[in-house]
Parts: C-alpha cells; sequence; structure tokens
C-alpha cells in the first residue's frame, strides 16, 4: 500500500507518523513545496524573537526521524491530482501514483487587494522564507506598519516591537475590525490586550484601513539629495482611510489565510463555500481514497455544527490522526473541531475556547480586573460550559477544553459556585466531569 | 508491566507533602505553587483529591506540540517535556483535555509530571497511600480512557 502525503508541516508529518505506527510496511512519501526540512509555522514567533534559531522551528529534531520512520521526504510541488487514476502530478513533471492521498497543504497568505502589495517592501509573516525577510529589514530604529490585528498578527507582534526597540523604531499596527484578535477574543477581553499593548509601545489604529501603499521615491531636483539622505529608510509612503498619508521602512501584512488548494482545480474534490476541502467526519473527501485533513479543510465546528475553516495547530494535529488513521486501515471519526487560542502579548496571555461568544438562550459569568489586566468570561447553555475567554491566567487551563468538550453537566450546584467565582473551573471539572470530589 | 500513579483521594487528608515533594524534586524549592501535581480541596464535601496528569495515550499534548517538545518515554509510559526544545507556546496546555500540563512563567515553559523517571517523589512522600506507583491496570486507567472517547479524536493507539 502507498500512502501519499501533500504538505509536509504538521497535518502532514503527524498524519505520516500515525500510519507508520499502524501500517509497519506501507511505503509513505510527504510531498512539500517549500525548500525546508519540515518545520512548524508556529515557531515563528520566536524565531523573530532570537529566542530559537531556524533549527528550533524543526517539527521533529531527531535528523534520522524519517529514515527511521521510512518517510520519504519529496521536494516538490503538486500541481494536479487525478483521482481516477489515484496519481498527483508534481511540478519536476514527476507523476506519483497513490493508493491512498491525504491533502495536507494547509493554507496561503491572502493579501487585500490595495495598489502597491506587490512592493518588496511589504512582506507577509506565514513561511520561512517570509520571516528571513522580515529579519533582514528588522532593525533597531525601523518604522513598521503592521496590517492586520488579528491571531497571527498578535502573536508576532511583541517580536516586531523587541526587534524595533523603543529609541526611533517603532509599531504601528492598523486593523480593520473594530478591535483586535475580533476572531477570537470578546470585545472586553480586546480591549484589555489593545491597552496592554499601547503601554509596551505599539501603536494601535483599529476600524482603519490602508488604500494604498507606494514607493517612497525622492523627487527629481537638487532638493532629492538632501531628502534622500534623510529619508532613505523609510522606504514606503502608506495612504489611509482618511487621506491621510505616512512613512514607513516596510509593512509586514498579517490580513488573514485561505485554504492552499489551487492545484486540486478540475480535480473532482469537492472545495466548500468558505474556500476549504470538504471532509466528512473520518476526514474523507469527496473523491475515493482521498483524505484532507488541518488548515486546507473546512469541517464541522463541534461547537455550532457549522462549517468552519479552523486553521489552528491542535485542529491540525487533531484531524492528522483521525485521517492517518483511517488511512491506515482503522476506523477513527471526530466529533467536529473545537475552537481553541492561546495568545501572548508582551508578556499578557489569553486564551479562548468554543464559543466564548455566547449562544442564544445561553448566559454568562464574566469577571474583570482592568489594573491587574485580569479576565475570566464564561459562557453557559444550560448548565453545561459552552465557551470560555481567560486572560492573565494559565494553570489548568485545559480543563475548560475537558469540560467543554465532554459536554459535562454542572447540575445547579457546579453552575452557581462558577458564577460566583468563574476561576474554580479546575474544580468544577474534577468535580463533575470526572466525578472526583 | 508498567507501573503508574494510583491516587486513592478517600486516603488523602491535605497535609501537601506531595506538592511539596514534587516542588523540591524538579525545582529544587520547597514551593507547592511549583508542583505538578495538586491536591484540590473541596470544602462542600470535605475530600481533598491530589490530581496530576495521567499520561494517556491519547496524549493531545505530545501531538499538538509543535516542534516536537514532548517525546513518550517508551519504558515508562511518561509524556516528557525536553525543556530545550520547548518555546513556550503554550498549545500544549489548551489541548490537554485534563488541565495537567501547565506554563511556567519563570522559566518560559511547560511543565507536567514525568512520573520522575521511574520514582515519584509525591508517591514516595505521600504519608498516607493515598498515592501509590503501581502497576498500571490498577490505576482506573481504563476509567480515564473511556472518559477520553467522548472527546473528539478517537486517537489511535499503536
Ligand atoms: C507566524 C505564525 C504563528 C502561528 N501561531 C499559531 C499558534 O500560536 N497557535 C495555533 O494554533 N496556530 C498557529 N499558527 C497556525 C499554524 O501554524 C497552522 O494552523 C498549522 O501550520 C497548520 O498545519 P498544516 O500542516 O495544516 O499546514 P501548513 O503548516 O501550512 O503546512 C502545509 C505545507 O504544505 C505545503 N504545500 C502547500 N501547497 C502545496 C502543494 N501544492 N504541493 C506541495 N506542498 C504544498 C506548504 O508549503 C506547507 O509547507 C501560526 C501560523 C503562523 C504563520
Ligand atoms: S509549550 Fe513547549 S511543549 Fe508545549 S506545545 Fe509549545 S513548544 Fe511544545
Amino acid at each position: 500500500m502507498k500512502h501519499v502525503i501533500l504538505g509536509n508541516g504538521p497535518t502532514g508529518v503527524v498524519a505520516a507518523e500515525t500510519i507508520r505506527k499502524m501500517r509497519p510496511h506501507d511505503a509513505i512519501a510527504v510531498v512539500g513545496d517549500e525548500h525546508e526540512r519540515p518545520y512548524s509555522r508556529m515557531a515563528i514567533p520566536y524565531l523573530l524573537e532570537g529566542k530559537i534559531a531556524e533549527s528550533g522551528t524543526l517539527l521533529r529534531h531527531d535528523r534520522n526521524h524519517w529514515i527511521d520512520n521510512r518517510i520519504e521526504l519529496v521536494e516538490a510541488r503538486a500541481s494536479s491530482i487525478d483521482a481516477d487514476a489515484k496519481s498527483v502530478t508534481l511540478s519536476n513533471g514527476e507523476v506519483l501514483p497513490y493508493d491512498r492521498l491525504l491533502l495536507a497543504t494547509g493554507s496561503r497568505p491572502v493579501r487585500p487587494p490595495i495598489p502597491g502589495m506587490h512592493l518588496p517592501e511589504v512582506v507577509s509573516c506565514w513561511t520561512l522564507q517570509d520571516a528571513r525577510a522580515i529579519l533582514d529589514r528588522l532593525r533597531p530604529g525601523a518604522k513598521v506598519l503592521q496590517m492586520g490585528a488579528g491571531f497571527i498578527g498578535c502573536i508576532i507582534m511583541e517580536a516586531i516591537a523587541n526587534a524595533v526597540g523603543k529609541t526611533g523604531g517603532s509599531l504601528t499596527v492598523v486593523e480593520m475590525g473594530d478591535r483586535m484578535v475580533p476572531r477570537m477574543m470578546t470585545p472586553k477581553a480586546s480591549a484589555l490586550i489593545r491597552s496592554w499593548s499601547e503601554k509596551s509601545g505599539v501603536e494601535v489604529l483599529t476600524s482603519t484601513r490602508v488604500t494604498a501603499i507606494e514607493a517612497n521615491v525622492p523627487h527629481a531636483g537638487l532638493l532629492s539629495l538632501v531628502y534622500k539622505a534623510k529619508n532613505t529608510k523609510e522606504r514606503v509612503q502608506v495612504t489611509f482611510g482618511d487621506g491621510s498619508t505616512r512613512l514607513f521602512d516596510f509593512v509586514i501584512c498579517a490580513t488573514g489565510v485561505a485554504p492552499a488548494i489551487d492545484y486540486l482545480r478540475g480535480s473532482g474534490v469537492e472545495i466548500g463555500k468558505l474556500g476549504g476541502i470538504v471532509v466528512d467526519d473520518h476526514m474523507r473527501t469527496t473523491a475515493p481514497d482521498v483524505f484532507a485533513a488541518g488548515d486546507c479543510t473546512e469541517s464541522v465546528d463541534f461547537s455550532t455544527g457549522e462549517l468552519m475553516v479552523n486553521a489552528i495547530q491542535p485542529n491540525a494535529a487533531d484531524q492528522a490522526l483521525v485521517a492517518g488513521a483511517n488511512m491506515a486501515g482503522g476506523a477513527a471519526r471526530t466529533r467536529g473541531g473545537l475552537r481553541m487560542n492561546v495568545l501572548e502579548t508582551f508578556g499578557l496571555i489569553s486564551t479562548s475556547y468554543g464559543q466564548w461568544w455566547g449562544a442564544e438562550g445561553g448566559d454568562h459569568v464574566e469577571v474583570v480586573d482592568e489594573a491587574a489586566h485580569s479576565y475570566i468570561r464564561l459562557e453557559f447553555q444550560d448548565d453545561r460550559i459552552i465557551g470560555a475567554t481567560v486572560v492573565g491566567r494559565t494553570h489548568h487551563i485545559g480543563a475548560l477544553r475537558g469540560l467543554i468538550q465532554t459536554g459535562a453537566k454542572l447540575g445547579a450546584d457546579w453552575k452557581a459556585r462558577l458564577q460566583a467565582d468563574p476561576n474554580k473551573f479546575m474544580d468544577a471539572y474534577l468535580a463533575t466531569a470526572l466525578s472526583l470530589a | 508491566m508498567m507501573n503508574s500513579l494510583h491516587i486513592d483521594a478517600s486516603k488523602c487528608t491535605g497535609c501537601l507533602q506531595c506538592e511539596m515533594a514534587c516542588s523540591y524534586e524538579n525545582h529544587g524549592v520547597f514551593a507547592t505553587s511549583k508542583s505538578r501535581i495538586k491536591v484540590f480541596d473541596f470544602h462542600s464535601t470535605g475530600r481533598k483529591v491530589p490530581y496530576t496528569c495521567t499520561q494517556c495515550a491519547e496524549a493531545w499534548c505530545m501531538h499538538a506540540c509543535p516542534v516536537g517538545a514532548i517525546h513518550e518515554d517508551k519504558a515508562l509510559g511518561a509524556k516528557v517535556v525536553n525543556e530545550t526544545t520547548c518555546v513556550g507556546c503554550k498549545v500544549c496546555t489548551i489541548a490537554c483535555p485534563f488541565g495537567t500540563i501547565n506554563y511556567v512563567a519563570d522559566t518560559g515553559k511547560v511543565q507536567k509530571c514525568d512520573l520522575c523517571a521511574g520514582k515519584p517523589a509525591c508517591a514516595e512522600a505521600c504519608p498516607t497511600g493515598a498515592i501509590t506507583f503501581v502497576d498500571a491496570s490498577w490505576t482506573g486507567l481504563d476509567r480515564m480512557r473511556a472518559w477520553a472517547e467522548k472527546l473528539d479524536t478517537n486517537a489511535p493507539t499503536a
């Protein structure tokens, strides 16, 4: 049996390892189009911070891992698949036949349709290559504009701000939405993250659009020499929605990502309304023996039953385990993916889970301590926790996943206790989900 | 047969010797706040419940780690954090549905029970036998497994 896996990110790697564990003798090939050893995008912020070297981003650190597990790594781009002939055509012209195929190609950054986005001073923050481009441009004193204050934007903020420093350098973050991390945090939690980030020296502009980016070329004529001497650093002029303009050294674009699926055109593999590969609860696509997992899929949200693109690391791992097990002949199922995020901004740690925005007919408890930048909000449906947002606390945080995903019934007593003190969620979890109290 | 921690909460008096021993073993100080095992005190029932990682087979923390910083000690069955590799992203802490892998701000890394390389300090310190290190089939691991199946993934076991 030959398993071909397209994509060598966390999804592809975890799936390959799962297959290997269950099927010691099958052939496994993992195809990746970046000129790198399999690495983790998630480690990029720590590389930008200087906390790790490039080697620290590797998904597996043992050099012999791939050989020992007989996982063949192929460096090429999949340009098309033929689901009838059961083969993949690679950019190098090679044709790879498969018995079982996994699509794990992740997502790619999307840039807004604004003039100037093609300039070399505009960089994304998605690949190791992007990280190198940012590091090349990041120097003390640099004036940086970051477009997008979503999850990825907020995760890299600290590294950028620290690198440019407080003397002369600056980081300005623009977000079209009315708050930071709008798709992960309640308004109150966002406000805490914002004030904390501002205190740390970041300029945050919400409900603001960038409308154009131009190269900052000095005017011709004698004055230009003076101008040039003064402004060689600030290479771009950025225009905002209100017509104002400002100069920056470079721009980081973190405005969002979309499933990387262009090679599937005409393949018969169904792409959903959200732009992701449609999968069932076994991670099967609409083509026989073709599975998909991770960022490139759209799948059922455990909380709402609706479809979502859950482009996060834990989801990549969970889906990869299910897909890998089924490719190996098992019968694993998913009951839907759970939203979960943890974010650190300048030492302030925030987390959200599940239906953190609440449900109709549900109720909640919210406790804020603005001075301490601490916050917790639990969303209930009847006597179950369905979502949570927490700022400034990390211990036992995972129990919230346990409570939400097992649908543990709190009973009137424990619900009342949590309404009085939501920080007692670990106690509630032991008492209800595990019946230990 | 593999050994694992067996916890009999009915024997626990809440003396916190386990927390002290754990923090001393792993941090060189007696500081219960740094302990990887925690005794929960349920005032309403008077019950004291020591709780820590069960080294579950699903190992959500291990699979979610983006840099392979958690591995399984095959002999012990323990899931062990490699502090050098850990980048401190905390994804494992939100992925673990038991809440038993925790971020330590001082070190910028996470910590969890690793069974002290086969000689758990908590079990040795417990004066009442509430925590023992015994044959895995005694520990209610099956119950934990049944519980784990309620979660989304039926993660395959090797
Ligand atoms: C800076 C940054 C920080 C992040 N932080 C977090 C975080 O804190 N928490 C969190 O949960 N998530 C985080 N993420 C998101 C997380 O990294 C992704 O959810 C995860 O990488 C998804 O894994 P994947 O394997 O599905 O896709 P990817 O990691 O994107 O891997 C897919 C691979 O397939 C390759 N590929 C694509 N198309 C083809 C093709 N046609 N042929 C061959 N190969 C192809 C890609 O080049 C890539 O190498 C972060 C991402 C970034 C960029
Ligand atoms: S905090 Fe460390 S061990 Fe946990 S997932 Fe991140 S890198 Fe891995």
